[in-house]
């Protein structure tokens, strides 16, 4: 898999976020998205992963030779970020089924069934989400990212709410997303940047 | 097209929790269907005044409800995560599936109550219920677009009903139009050319709407 930003910009209204942003991604790289708050690391995200379009330049992915379209990409990604809410009535198990279909997955546990243990919270399955706490939505998030295991992986604010021992199990299932396929995470954590092989700045 | 079934019963599972859309719905509908009843009183008013009446109470209790179901997703942040697994074509068909069953069940709640409370005679019962069946794939259509275009601006309430009315003014004069026939005789002829103009505008919405939607659900 291979992914490429190609002289990227964005505007909203008059306003430019994003200007001329050109790289190059394989898989087993990771990459950071790193600048101030507001610089645009969010939005540069929601580019590539396709949630929104950029105002000029192109995203790709490749697999070997071929070009993905919108829809394919979808398939192959995994994101998570602070705007990416789970449904707050329904509990874990719910979303996690649905999610689960929506992506033509198995429609079982199966899937996230082992993610729910390795994030602590095996047990809670059946609990609604507005009753957990916020650090255990964001591991919930990571169960809902990975379950399809995505050959790319989008993360915004990693340690978003985290425990200290929350942070070692996210670490871990980054460092194995890196083994798997492409990594891109936006932070400004010293930590976090050590998974990057690249780093992309964003300017105000 | 599949997604679209899970997505619907995600909703519905949704609404089963929260039981959000149908209380609006049918409080509205029950609110202004007694002050209509206690307004005309004993004295009976005109079969034309009570169709109208009757599309007039659908329209606004429906108008209550069917925009939440896109508000919702976009209050609590969940519109994009729906993104990264649905297509658009799918959500909309999911989200109309929804609101055509909540209008149904409104119909099946507040169209008997009209025809005990207001002394509104039906001599085809058949041709009202295609009339109302029809009718409420063009309302549930309209409705399920307008909710999508209204959830990604500020005001949310009031634009609603102010939007959808002539975009939906074709199956509210077409319905009240059927429904009078189907309150006076028992011939289906005459309600022909009216039940063709709903069915047209129906169809007509719906393909649009699965059309458009991709542009006003990606902004
Ligand atoms: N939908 C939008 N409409 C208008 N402006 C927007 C929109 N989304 C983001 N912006 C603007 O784009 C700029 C970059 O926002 P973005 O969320 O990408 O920043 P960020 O680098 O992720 O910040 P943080 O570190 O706080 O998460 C900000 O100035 C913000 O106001
Ligand atoms: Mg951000």
């Amino acid at each position: 898999m291979k992914l490429i930003a190609d002289h990227i910009s964005k505007f909203f209204g008059e306003k430019r976020v994003l200007k001329n942003i050109t790289f190059e991604l394989n898989s087993g790289q990771c990459l950071a998205v790193v600048g101030p708050n507001g610089s645009g690391k969010t939005t540069l995200l929601r580019i590539l992963s396709a949630l929104i379009p950029p105002s000029s330049g192109k995203v790709q992915y490749f697999d070997g030779q071929i070009l993905l379209s919108k829809e394919n990409i979808f398939t192959h990604t995994g994101f998570l970020g602070p705007y990416l809410e789970l449904y707050d009535d329904l509990t874990a198990e719910e979303n996690l089924n649905f999610f689960s279909r929506m992506r033509g997955l198995k429609d079982d546990r199966s899937t996230w069934w082992n993610l729910m243990d390795r994030v602590g919270l095996g047990g809670r399955e059946e609990d609604a989400v507005k009753t957990y706490s916020s650090g255990m939505k964001q591991r919930l998030k990571y169960v809902f990212a990975l379950m399809h295991q995505p050959e790319i992986l989008f993360v915004d604010e990693p340690r978003s709410n985290l425990d200290m021992q929350g942070i070692q199990i996210v670490y871990e299932l980054l460092r194995e997303q890196k083994s798997r396929g492409m990594l891109l995470i936006a932070t400004n954590e010293e930590q976090d940047l050590a998974f990057a092989d690249f780093r992309v700045a964003v300017h105000d | 097209m599949i997604k679209a079934y899970y997505i619907f019963r995600k909703d519905l599972l949704q609404e089963f929790k929260t039981r959000f859309a149908m209380n609006a719905i049918l409080l509205f509908a029950v609110v202004t269907l007694s002050a209509v009843s206690f307004a005309i009183g004993t004295f009976t008013a005109r079969q034309e005044v009570l169709s109208a009446l009757l599309w007039i109470i659908l329209f606004f209790s429906s108008m209550s409800g069917l925009s939440h179901i896109f508000v919702k997703e976009e209050e609590a942040k969940t519109a994009d995560t729906l993104k990264l697994v649905a297509s658009a074509s799918a959500i909309f068909l999911g989200k109309f599936l929804f609101n055509i069953v909540l209008l149904f069940l409104l119909e099946i709640i507040v169209v008997p109550l009209f025809i005990a409370l207001m002394n509104f005679n039906v001599q085809n019962y058949l041709l009202l219920f295609f009339t109302l069946f029809i009718g409420s794939f063009g309302l549930a259509g309209g409705g399920t677009m307008v909710a999508a275009i209204i959830s990604k601006s500020g005001a949310k309430g009031a634009l609603f009903t102010v939007l959808s009315f002539p975009i939906l003014l074709p199956v509210l004069v077409s319905g009240i139009s059927a429904t009078k026939i189907a309150s006076q005789e028992q011939g289906w002829m005459t309600a022909y050319s009216e039940l063709q103009t709903l069915f047209a505008f129906s169809v007509v919405i719906i393909t649009a709407s699965i059309l458009l939607f991709d542009f006003v659900w990606n902004e």
